[in-house]
This record gives C-alpha cells, sequence and structure tokens, in this order.
C-alpha cells in the first residue's frame, strides 16, 4: 500500500500527491477482498514519526519518538528510530519502515567499509552522502525522510536533512517526519544558536513531546542520544515522565 | 507533477510486466461473473515470547480459502536450523517457500562458518529477500531462536522491516493474541508460565478471529534443545456422532407414557388421501429412464413366457455343449 505511508510523512505535499499515481493497482499485494484479514495487515509499516537533531558546539543532540504504525494499528510501541551507522555517527529515520532500515543497513556497510580503507573514523559528510546517494538514485521507489547526525575531527558536531526525494543539506537544527509539522513554530521561537548540551537535551524532549501530543503517528517513550568526542550517551524518557504542556 | 524517469534495463529478479495485465484481467473477469482463484492464505494467530531460558513460539493451525476452510490441521511453525524456528502468517505459500530457501542457505552458510547459525543472520537473510521483492511475497515472520549470544525474537513484515522484541503477535488474530500479551507479560518468566502465556494468546486469536482456528501448536526452544508439541492444546475437538438410540440414552427420553393425560372424549373420522409419487426428474433423464423401464418389462414378459411355456420341457439347447461326463 504505497499510497497509505505517504500521506503520513507530510513534508513535501506535491510530491505526496504524485506518488500514489506511480503505482494504481499495486496496493492490495498481499491478499484478495477478503473480510477475515483486517485492513491494516495489507498496509505498510510506516514510521509516521516526529524525529530531531540539533548541533551544540562540541556535539549533537538527536531525537525521535517511538511509534511504528501498520495502518492504525501500531506494530511496535517502543522503536529504536536512532540506527547506529558508525561509532560517532547516527540517523534519525523517517517514512517507510522497511525502506529506511534497508538503506542503514546498506550505509553502514558501505560505510564500514570505507573507514576500514581509510583507517581514520569516516565524516558525517560522507555518511550523509552515501544516504543522499541511495535516497536520490532509487527515489521513485523510496519512502524515506532521514536525519543524519554526528562528531567528527574535521567539523564537529553536524546534522544534515536527507529528507524524500534525496535532497542533502547541512543544518544547525532539523526536524522531520509527520509530526514535524506540529512543531516548526516551537523551534522558530525557542531556539537559540550557541545553546550547551543539556539545553538542546531539553529543547528536544519538549518539542518532541509536543509533536507527540498532537499527532496521531507519533508516541510511546522518547528516546534521546548526545553525540561527542567522548562518545555516545543514550537515554529514554518514559511516557509518564514526559514534560507536561496544556493548553487549558 | 511530472517525473521523468529513465527505462532501467531488468537484470535478474521479478519481472512485474504482467502485474497491469492481471489488474486489468481481474476488473474482466468481475464484469462476467467468474473470480479469479485465490491464494490459499494463512488467516492467523502466530506469536513468540522471550523467557529466562529461551523462547517460545505458538501458531493457530487454520488455513483459509477466501471463507473456506483449507486445512484444519496445518503446521505453520517452520524449522529453519536446529535452534531457530519461524511461525509465518499471510500467504501460505510463500511463508513456506521463504523459510525453506532460508533455511538451507542457512545450512550452507553454517557449514562455511563452521559455528551454530545466530538469529541475526536468519533475520537479515529473511529482511533482505522480502525487501528485494518490495512486499509482493506475503509472508510475515515471527522468527526466534537461541544461539551463542542467548534468546532472541523477531517480527519480520512482507515489506522487509523487522522489529527485535521480547514479545510479538502476527496474523489477522494479533490484536486478540497481543491483548493477552500487553496484559500478562513479565520478563524472565519461567517455560511453564511462557508456555501458558502464548497458549492463552493463541487462543483468544482462535475464539475471537474468524481466519484463525483449530489447534495451538508450541514451540519451545532452548539453549539445549527444542520442544516441538504439535497440537499442545486441541482447542477445537470436533463433537462425536452418536445414533439416535445412543443419543437418546445420552439426553434422555422425552416421550409420556399413555395414560399420562386423562381423555375425556374420543372420535375417528377416516380420511381418503389419495397419495401421489413425486420425483423430480428433468426430461431427458426421463425418457431414458421411461425407455430403460419399458425395456426392462419387455424383457422380463419374455423371459416369464418362456419359462412358463418351457418348463417341464426343459431340454439342453442344441447350439450349446455341456461337457457331460456320465
Amino acid at each position: 500500500m504505497r499510497g497509505q505511508p505517504l500521506l503520513s510523512t507530510v513534508i513535501h505535499r506535491e510530491k505526496m500527491a504524485a506518488a500514489p499515481v506511480m503505482m494504481p493497482y499495486f496496493g492490495q499485494q498481499i491478499s484478495s477482498k477478503s473480510d477475515l484479514v483486517p485492513d491494516w495487515t495489507r498496509q505498510e509499516v510506516s514510521t509516521g514519526t516526529t524525529i530531531m537533531a540539533v548541533e551544540y558546539d562540541g556535539g549533537v543532540v538527536i531525537g525521535a519518538d517511538s511509534r511504528t504504525t501498520t495502518g492504525a494499528y501500531i506494530a511496535n510501541r517502543v522503536t529504536d528510530k536512532l540506527t547506529r551507522i558508525h561509532n560517532k555517527i547516527y540517523c534519525c529515520r523517517s517514512g517507510s519502515a522497511a525502506d529506511t532500515q534497508a538503506i542503514a543497513e546498506i550505509v553502514a556497510y558501505q560505510l564500514g567499509f570505507h573507514s576500514i580503507e581509510l583507517d581514520e573514523p569516516p565524516l558525517v559528510e560522507t555518511a550523509a552522502n552515501l544516504f543522499r546517494a541511495s535516497c536520490y538514485r532509487y527515489r521513485e521507489e523510496l519512502t524515506a525522510g532521514i536525519l543524519v547526525a554526528g562528531w567528527d575531527k574535521r567539523k564537529g558536531g553536524q546534522v544534515y536533512s536527507v529528507p524524500i526525494g534525496g535532497m542533502l543539506v547541512r543544518q544547525p537544527v532539523s526536524v522531520g517526519g509527520s509530526g514535524s509539522t506540529y512543531i516548526y513554530g516551537f523551534m522558530d521561537a525557542n531556539y537559540k544558536p550557541g545553546m550547551n548540551k543539556e539545553q538542546c537535551m531539553e529543547l528536544t524532549a519538549a518539542a518532541l513531546s509536543l509533536a507527540m501530543e498532537r499527532d496521531g503517528s507519533s508516541g510511546g517513550v522518547v528516546r534521546l542520544a548526545s553525540i561527542s568526542e567522548e562518545g555516545v550517551e543514550r537515554r529514554v524518557i518514559l511516557g509518564n515522565q514526559l514534560p507536561k504542556f496544556s493548553t487549558h | 507533477m511530472a517525473t521523468l524517469t529513465a527505462v532501467r534495463p531488468a537484470f535478474g529478479g521479478f519481472s512485474f510486466d504482467n502485474c497491469k495485465r492481471n489488474a486489468v484481467l481481474e476488473v474482466e473477469a468481475s464484469k462476467v461473473g467468474c473470480s479469479v482463484p485465490a491464494a490459499r492464505k494463512t488467516g492467523t494467530t502466530i506469536c513468540g515470547v522471550v523467557f529466562k531460558d529461551g523462547v517460545v513460539l505458538g501458531a493457530d493451525t487454520r488455513a483459509t480459502e477466501g471463507m473456506i476452510v483449507a486445512d484444519k490441521n496445518c503446521s505453520k511453525i517452520h524449522y529453519i536450523s536446529p535452534n531457530i524456528y519461524c511461525c509465518g502468517a499471510g500467504t501460505a505459500a510463500d511463508t513456506e517457500m521463504t523459510t525453506q530457501l532460508i533455511s538451507s542457505n542457512l545450512e550452507l552458510h553454517s557449514l562455511s562458518t563452521g559455528r551454530l547459525p545466530r538469529v541475526a543472520t536468519a533475520n537479515r537473510m529473511l529482511k533482505q529477500m522480502l525487501f528485494r521483492y518490495q512486499g509482493y511475497i506475503g509472508a510475515a515472520l515471527v522468527l526466534g531462536g537461541v544461539d551463542c549470544n542467548g534468546p532472541h525474537l523477531y517480527s519480520i513484515y512482507p515489506h522487509g522491516s523487522t522489529d527485535k522484541l521480547p514479545y510479538v503477535t502476527m496474523g489477522s488474530g494479533s490484536l486478540a493474541a497481543m491483548a493477552v500479551f500487553e496484559d500478562r507479560y513479565k520478563p524472565d518468566m519461567e517455560e511453564d508460565a511462557a508456555k501458558q502465556l502464548v497458549r492463552d494468546a493463541i487462543a483468544a486469536g482462535i475464539f475471537n478471529d474468524l481466519g484463525s482456528g483449530s489447534n495451538i501448536d508450541l514451540c519451545v526452544i532452548t539453549k539445549s534443545k527444542v520442544n516441538y508439541i504439535r497440537p499442545h492444546d486441541e482447542a477445537n475437538k470436533k463433537g462425536v456422532r452418536v445414533t439416535e438410540l445412543e443419543a437418546l440414552k445420552l439426553t434422555g427420553d422425552y416421550k409420556y407414557k399413555r395414560g399420562t393425560t386423562g381423555v375425556l372424549t374420543k372420535a375417528v373420522t377416516p380420511i381418503d388421501l389419495e397419495l401421489l409419487e413425486e420425483k423430480q426428474q428433468d426430461a431427458g433423464e426421463q425418457c431414458e429412464e421411461e425407455r430403460r423401464w419399458s425395456f426392462l418389462k419387455e424383457g422380463t414378459k419374455r423371459l416369464k413366457k418362456e419359462l412358463m411355456t418351457d418348463w417341464p420341457n426343459m431340454t439342453a439347447r442344441e447350439d450349446v455343449t455341456t461337457d457331460k461326463q456320465t
């Protein structure tokens, strides 16, 4: 069901409109019109999601929610969308779960090979370019919105955004996934350059909580990670420990 | 929004050229009134749980073809390697062939490395194959096993995404089974508690989902051994047919003896009924049968005449010789 997951990752609306047309009859791939098999079993697994990455002086902070859906059913409520590509390079995955898992594993292999050839830790820009190469070449077939973030010796903490279509751009702060639309305003108002690690962590946790509150396809727990010269530090904020906001 | 796509020559793999044609055929067929043959599916409940010493996999045993049960006792827990088993939901042929292919490749791989295969390896092989076929292979799998790094459980979706979790359910009955798991799962359970939990989860699928039914199969995998219990629980035993007399004995006689109700007056009126025999037959058959009957009737009439008239003078016929030994 290529049409369905695209509707939830609403970053580039025009692209979404074109995509369902590409595959007119390929929706009902697995089953016939059987009533015994409910609708959500035929839907592709999607990480309708909220992901975020922020640079600070000395590293990056990345965060994601933990919900993976097949239609209206939550297939995995404790997903880890922060995938390790290399020791100090991680990616945040949004879009089709199968596509992003496959791409991330391929890039991890390619980067590992490259790093052994170099006999040096790889650059974040290299990892981002490998993602971009796959996402652009197979742009018609794939639904993958990825944030590549990490630390390297040359440029320190970096965040690169590779949205659907295969663009590559470096940004100091970036959000992605279907829930990101709800927090652009929050990000514009609250991000200030020159924040330290703890401030970035709080900002990310707050932004993700707000998005998870409003977006049906995002939820579960908040997974955070900070990557710096010292290494990778991972945190999980459970549902009841999330920062609470209220409009009334 | 126009997108330019360069035509790439197909190199190996699946050819999807006929998919458009098939879609058109399906529409045309439904216009005429025929239906395209449906692949046999295991509308199913499968699940797995990680417990203290290993994993427990469970499955129901019903295979459906549309609304009909094609197989009342099919086996949905497939062998991958001595320490890894895989439950399959979705299209029956796809799950069967996929697991067999990966099982074969994994055995070759295991001989090459000289080690017992790891569950993560099986997971990689399965997900890469399913991703390559872009979801056209309708196999939703629960993969579980114990290797050198401990017990592992994966759920694998037809498009090639996988989740590594302590408890998973798949198939049409997965919601019912997941409800049981979410209520009663605890980390580090004992084997008996885990078996009971999986049994209850599959039972929830069997009794609340139309696509699942029949019996419950279990497979308990630990470091030292594999216990393939088929069936673990015959949740739906077929009723035993009894004759009317036996049924009476079992259920009791509800007839009352004559004289239970007192009779006040009695009047008997004979009713003349005309008995008509009705037989349902189409015209051609009727003619044929009438012809046969008339032929038979003629034949018996002749025989009777012969026997009756010739009986006293029955002699050996001249054209028939019998070896009479004196």
